[in-house]
């Protein structure tokens, strides 16, 4: 990110000097103006002199940038130890030259003055101090003590002036930290003399919350981010919360991951939700919205992505345990490294807050999949405005890292869709929807995809079912009574059962009757074949005698005529054939 | 300035109270030369030669700077007598100075 902001400032605009600070050299885009001082003011507690310790602890370290600084209230172990938390090692930057620090102690109480005077000696020590290390960066902390310990104001500004420009001269980057005063930045005017940039420190307390901004007043020369910006202090010195992106930059990815539950892959086509989309689940109390999320990291886990689950409701061993009961072992990732729980209370920090440390976290174990389980729980101590803002700030600093993100909502009320979620809406890729369905004395569990874009998804609600090896999604009984869900779809599907069991038995037996039908005909057709065979057969036998007998005849005919004629010789023959006949 | 190298004008050891006093200046200003010039005058007039004079340049020396904790220049110093008093500027009102050194009450 660092990267991206040095390249978005102008080729020809004022040269700056990255300060190192997470967030900082981001609203500035690039960082403070160099050899230039920068006044950083604010009230008491706010960060100051951490700011200028962190400015020139980087500059040293990372920027190889050696620092000063002159410090009139505090001496150089008190500040060495009062870094020392957030893991800056003074002592050893001062043993190897790369820091100087100057304690210059001022009493009121102590010093007369009887005359005119000006403040070369402090000139000499600054002087001394940047020569012995090569300094390129000064810090100043704070110009208040000076005022507090000399009378002449007169004085003080003129030589005030006079180093702001010795500095500018020397091409110093400086930090000049100054008290914020009534009405105006500082208590002194001091933003009168420093003109190139100022920062302005805050805190307050809203709703109990403890949130610290930081806000850029003045950058001459350069654009710079312009709303109050939160930044926190925590192990590793100041984070400043980077900005919602001014540009829509981030690729979108054609990749796919899959939702941990094959049937609500299918709802969307088969494959899941895209890679480095944003993901919203919603649904009221009770609906499976951390069951879904678990089988997400669940399935992400087995693939071997790096996953961070941030919960604000439940500890990592409660939802531990919670989804083993639904069949979902997330402890072997934690035990793999795989996945890593982040569970606070969402009141103890302020939203900002949490967002910083979010980020912070998303930087370090840098994973593919983040859930926020549930969102809400951060927005209820905060408004529409700021609920949004930092949704955007979420989703836009996910989506430019590709991270597949899954934020869960708890939606309430009787029709909980759309009203006051209007505008999350447009920030989420894919919205899927949990509620409840009461019908028949029962709760069940509905789910639909709400939206999706660039994905092919199905409009159809599934019941979403809990069981002891996970989520499952079955089709809803739609018929002329509406939708039916639970025992009254296992009712309707038994009854369907039943009437299509009757139907096949009925089926059965007319295929029986048919049979048997059609053996009784084929036995009626041999019994006429028989009988025609027989029929044939006596025709036959009585034609054969017929003919038998015709011919008989004729011979007797013949006969006959054979013995007429011969009768003449022998009357015997004629006799005879007379006798027969 | 006439020198710049601690000036001695102790008088002979009987005295049991010398006064120390550094002058912290940074090159010959006029405003130096002046507060050198004031300073011979009250000492001088109040302490009767019982005093040491060293005058310190940071222009030469810058590193002692920090050991007085010094920031204005002109500065004068009260070593010794016990404790350390400070004083600033060209030393041109007297009162204020000798209310420095402890010669005269506050009022």
């Amino acid at each position: 990110m660092k990267k991206t902001s040095k390249s978005e400032s102008p080729p020809n605009s004022l040269p700056k000097c990255p300060t190192g600070i997470h967030g900082l050299d981001e609203i500035t885009f690039g960082g403070l103006p160099k050899g230039r001082p920068t006044l950083v003011c604010g009230g008491p507690g706010c960060g100051k002199t951490l700011l200028g310790m962190e400015f020139l602890v980087r500059g040293a370290t990372e920027f190889d940038e050696p620092g000063v600084c002159i410090s009139f209230e505090e001496t150089a172990q008190e500040l060495a130890r009062n870094v020392a938390s957030l893991g800056f090692d003074v002592d050893g930057l001062i043993a190897s030259k790369k820091l100087a620090i100057d304690y210059v102690f001022i009493e009121r109480s102590l010093i007369e003055e009887a005359g005119e005077y000006d403040l070369e000696a402090l000139f000499v020590r600054l002087a001394l101090a940047i020569d012995s290390v090569g300094a390129k960066r000064v810090v100043l902390d704070s110009l208040e003590s000076l005022f507090a310990g000399l009378a002449n104001e007169s004085i003080l500004r003129s030589e005030l002036r006079r180093m702001f420009r010795w500095l500018k001269d020397r091409k110093l980057t400086a930090v000049i930290t100054a008290e914020r005063g009534n009405g105006n930045l500082t208590r002194h005017g001091l933003e009168e003399y420093i003109s190139d940039c100022v920062i302005l420190l805050d805190h307050r307390v809203m709703e109990s919350v403890f949130t610290r901004r930081m806000r850029i007043v003045k950058y001459r020369g350069s654009t710079h981010g312009t709303n109050e910006f939160p930044f926190l202090i925590e192990e590793h010195g100041i984070s400043v919360l980077p900005v919602t992106s001014l540009e829509l930059e981030h690729t979108a990815s054609e990749e796919r991951v899959s939702t941990g539950i094959p049937a609500l892959d299918a709802m969307f086509g088969g494959e899941g939700y895209f890679r480095g989309s944003s993901v919203l689940v919603s649904g009221t109390a009770g609906t499976g919205k951390t069951t879904l999320s678990a089988h997400f990291v669940n399935a992400a886990c087995s693939r071997g992505e790096r996953c961070i689950y941030f919960s604000f409701e439940e500890s990592a061993s409660q939802v531990v345990r919670n989804m083993r009961s639904v069949g979902v072992d997330l402890q072997r990732w934690i035990d793999k490294g795989l996945l890593q729980f982040r569970a606070t209370r969402a009141t103890s920090l302020g939203i900002e807050m949490h967002l910083v440390r979010m980020h912070a976290a998303v930087d370090e174990f840098a994973p593919s999949i983040v859930v926020v389980d549930p969102i809400t729980a951060l927005l209820s101590s905060s408004t529409q405005a700021e609920t949004r803002n930092m949704l955007l700030r979420m989703v836009d600093f996910l989506k430019a890292k590709q991270i597949t993100a899954l934020m869960s909502t708890l939606t309430r009320g009787a029709d909980p869709l759309e009203q006051s979620q209007a505008d999350i809406s447009s920030l989420v890729d894919a919205w899927l929807f949990l509620r409840d369905i009461e019908a028949g004395g029962e709760r069940n569990r509905g789910l639909y995809i709400l939206k999706a874009r660039g994905l092919a998804h199905s409009n159809q609600i599934r019941e979403f079912l809990l069981t002891s090896h996970g989520v499952e999604l079955r089709e809803v009984y739609l018929g002329p009574a509406g939708m039916l869900t639970g025992s009254a779809r296992v009712a309707q599907e038994a009854k369907e059962a039943a009437e299509a069991g009757l139907l096949r038995q009925e089926i059965e037996t007319q295929d029986l009757i048919r049979d048997r039908k059609r053996k009784a005909i084929e036995a009626q057709i041999a019994a006429l074949q028989l009988e025609l065979e027989t029929e044939i057969q006596e025709s036959t036998q009585t034609l054969a005698q017929q003919e038998l007998k015709l011919s008989n005849l004729e011979r007797d005919r013949g006969e006959m005529a054979k013995s007429r004629s011969l009768n003449i010789g022998s009357r015997e023959g004629g006799g005879k054939g007379g006798s027969r006949k | 300035m006439p020198e710049r190298t601690p000036e001695k004008r102790r008088k002979p050891e009987e005295e049991p109270k010398a006064w120390e006093l550094r002058l912290y200046v940074a090159g010959q200003t006029s405003r130096s030369l002046q507060a050198f010039a004031n300073l011979k005058k009250i000492c001088e007039e109040h302490l009767e030669g019982n005093y040491r004079i060293e005058i310190i340049d940071l222009l030469k020396n810058p590193q002692l700077a920090a050991g007085d904790q010094i920031l204005a220049i002109p500065t004068l110093v009260r070593k010794l007598p016990e404790p350390v008093r400070k004083i600033i500027g060209n030393l041109s009102n007297t009162e204020r100075v000798l209310v420095g050194l402890d010669l005269r009450q506050r009022e």
